[in-house]
């Protein structure tokens, strides 16, 4: 029950009010609750707008927090993450144009229905069923993530290279890209965290002789190269075709949403399983919205119909979208292995702060993450408030054509750029990731697991040293107890599931079938 | 473009921009290995070296790669990767993005940001010079406002600033 006392410290420490310096004058607000609501507003428009997303969204603003306090600071990037959540949304069902990767299952029976003139029925249920995605994914981690958090305290480093290996096999078994590709990209990202000092020796490596490749890679410039201007080529080569339709959200219209959607209380409560497990094996959110879509398509008896502006084809997919995209956030608080790319830049966030992310944050800075997992209940009701209420003039930003919208997102992620180490090689660099970028998504490579080896990739490798150190070189190490060898087991599985699971299929198909 | 067939006309094969994509990350993975070996991938007095896990990263690299040329030799060549006019407006961001970059540390940010936002109205979208020139000003010196004035965050001035004192 110690966690009920501690989350309520947490709402405490969200909802308290400080002097706050407004413009010169110093005002007494709630300031949390302000930077919430700033978050989420901020977050949605990244959400919206082409080439801005959640991750690199997180990115560019990370900079400006470093004068702030962490947990006011952990908020606003939160809020943005979760606005930005929201956000695709808006754009699969209006102009069938998803904002983000992992609402491309919501246009599916999204936009259908928006073109049949049920957009505000539509778009409150993909608000109403992110929220309760999300509110269960938060409800989750209440309980779990103290739990796990001390079961992890008993990690050595194997131990703790194993999660680090379970986390990347998941990756190259689970995507939906070819899996040597996925590998590829993996160990690109493990690469290029090497580049620079060696933080166990202290000696240099991979710099060439180059004075520029001494500090090494930053991720947050692959983050916001790789996402941001990457995507603007790629919005670029599509062509643009904004052709949006007309939503009128009324009191009215959402009352009587509501009033349907609790007789879908299995699609939610399996698409919000769904959903969790997805985001703790770091798959994230966009395969949990199209599992969870293929899964309702199959279970449903309105299956068939699912494309022509089925009700349950948005719930399925919103849903697990945002229960992954919150339970992202289990394995990065409490083992410090981020699961989705928007967690890994908070993490970068939490270590540019000082705060260790893993088992022990929960003991050292307690105050810091149960205010963080408060900010998560509230930030997701205000955010189900705005959206509800802010659909017309959200849908106006859409409107800006690209000729404006793209430069100003351009300066944005040069800005951000340069003031991760106030260098303009990392403004070279960010083209240089956009291009790759760009010529990746077209090749099938995936990006999250680059950028995720980026960030763990120091940690990572340290565990990997320390275990050998221990025991002097014998790989023996990584199977030497029960618990190392079982999450090691587990890596396997899920490194091999592509293999495992079609061998499945063929013994399951030689059997006549029973059903 | 020789022997892609008729399609070679409309852009270039998949199959030659996967092979290249491909060996463009076995060639990293073939560096990554060398700087490692610079570095010592053997054992020290502290454990394992700097460039122990590097090399090792950088050969499971090439071997993932050697599997990926495999299969890219498998596909067909008959399927485009984009059409010319597509790349064509690929290419006209990323010229831009190029030279706006390289302006910024003589003209700084805000200026450079002005001219590619000037740029991309007037060319892209076909905007006349009095509303580009409102948005194309007005944006970066907000900007300027935010980073500048309010958050203290420093960012690439230019000469143009210099006179205004900052």
């Amino acid at each position: 029950m110690a966690e009920f006392a501690n989350l309520f410290h947490g709402f405490a420490t969200v909802l308290a009010f400080q002097d706050v310096n407004v413009f010169g004058t110093t005002m007494y607000l709630p300031f949390n609750i302000f930077i919430m609501i700033v978050g989420i507003v901020l977050g949605v428009i990244i959400g919206v707008l082409p080439g801005l997303g959640g991750a690199n969204g997180v990115a560019i603003l990370l900079p400006l927090t470093f004068s702030m306090q962490p947990t006011s600071a952990v908020i606003l990037l939160s809020c943005i993450y979760w606005g930005a959540l929201f956000g695709g949304a808006i754009t699969s069902i209006l102009f069938n144009i998803p904002g983000e990767p992992w609402s491309v299952a919501t246009t599916f029976d999204g936009y259908p229905m928006a073109q049949q003139g049920k957009a505000g029925e539509a778009l409150t249920t993909a608000f109403t069923s992110s929220f309760v995605g999300a509110f269960f994914a938060v409800i989750m981690i209440t309980l779990l993530a103290p739990m796990v958090a001390a079961f992890a305290l008993r990690f050595g480093a194997a131990e703790k290279f194993a999660v680090y290996f379970l986390a990347f096999a998941s990756f190259v078994g689970l995507s939906k890209e070819p899996p040597f590709k996925t590998l590829a990209a993996m160990l690109i990202g493990f690469a290029l965290a090497a580049f620079g000092t060696d933080h166990m020796t202290g000696s240099l490596r991979l710099t060439y002789g180059s004075d520029y490749l001494l500090p090494g890679f930053d991720f947050l410039i692959a983050v916001i190269g790789l996402f941001g201007i990457g995507e603007i080529m790629l919005t670029m080569e599509e062509g643009l075709k904004f052709k949006g339709k007309e939503a009128k959200i009324n009191l009215h219209v959402v009352l009587q949403t509501w009033k349907k959607l609790p007789q879908y209380w299995w699609t939610y409560l399996r698409s919000c399983i769904i959903g969790c497990w997805m985001g703790i094996t770091p798959a994230g959110a966009t395969p949990a919205s199209f599992m969870s879509y293929g899964i309702a398509k199959r279970v449903s008896k309105n299956g068939k119909n699912f494309g022509n502006g089925e009700i349950e084809g948005v719930i399925a997919p919103e849903t697990a979208a945002h229960a992954a995209g919150k339970s992202a956030l289990l394995p990065m608080l409490a083992l410090g292995v981020p699961g989705s790319p928007t967690a890994a830049v908070l993490l970068g966030g939490l270590l540019i702060w000082n705060l260790q992310p893993g088992p022990m944050l929960f003991v050292e800075n307690k105050e810091f993450v149960w205010g963080l997992i408060a900010s998560m209940y509230l930030g997701n009701i205000v955010g189900l408030i705005i959206v509800l209420t802010c659909v017309p003039m959200l849908a106006a930003i859409l409107r800006i054509p690209f000729g404006i919208i793209a430069p100003i997102i351009l300066m944005f992620c040069a800005v951000g750029a340069y003031t991760v180490r106030n260098s303009f090689f990392d403004v070279v660099m960010m083209l240089v990731f956009g291009i790759l970028g760009y010529l990746f998504k077209k090749t099938n490579y995936p990006l999250a697991p680059l950028v995720l080896a980026m960030v763990l990739g120091d940690r990572a490798e340290e565990a990997f040293r320390q275990a050998l150190v221990g025991s002097a070189g014998n790989m023996g190490i990584f199977f030497s107890n029960g618990l190392v060898s079982s999450i090691m087991a587990l890596g396997f599985i899920a490194l091999f599931w592509s293999v495992i699971s079609a061998g499945i299929s063929r013994v399951r198909g030689a059997k006549p079938e029973a059903a | 473009m020789s022997g892609d067939g008729n399609t070679a006309s409309h852009g270039p094969a998949h199959r030659k921009v996967e092979l290249a994509t491909a060996a463009a990350i076995g060639l990293f993975g073939i560096i990554v290995v060398y700087g490692a070996l610079q570095a010592g991938i053997g054992w020290g007095f502290e454990g394992p070296k700097a460039g122990f896990f590097p090399f090792i990263i950088g050969v499971i690299l090439i071997g993932a790669t050697c599997v990926n040329l495999w299969n890219g030799l498998q596909t067909s060549s008959s399927k485009v990767f984009s059409e010319w006019d597509e790349l064509k407006r690929v290419w006209d961001v990323t010229w831009p993005i190029a030279i706006f970059i390289a302006l910024v540390p003589y003209i700084g940010i805000y200026f450079a940001s002005a001219v590619l936002i000037a740029y991309f109205m007037m060319r892209i979208s076909d905007y006349g010079i009095g509303r580009t020139a409102i948005v194309a000003l007005s944006v970066p010196f907000v900007t300027f406002l935010v980073f500048e004035r309010w958050f203290l965050v420093a960012l690439p001035k230019g000469p143009i600033e210099a006179m205004f004192g900052y």
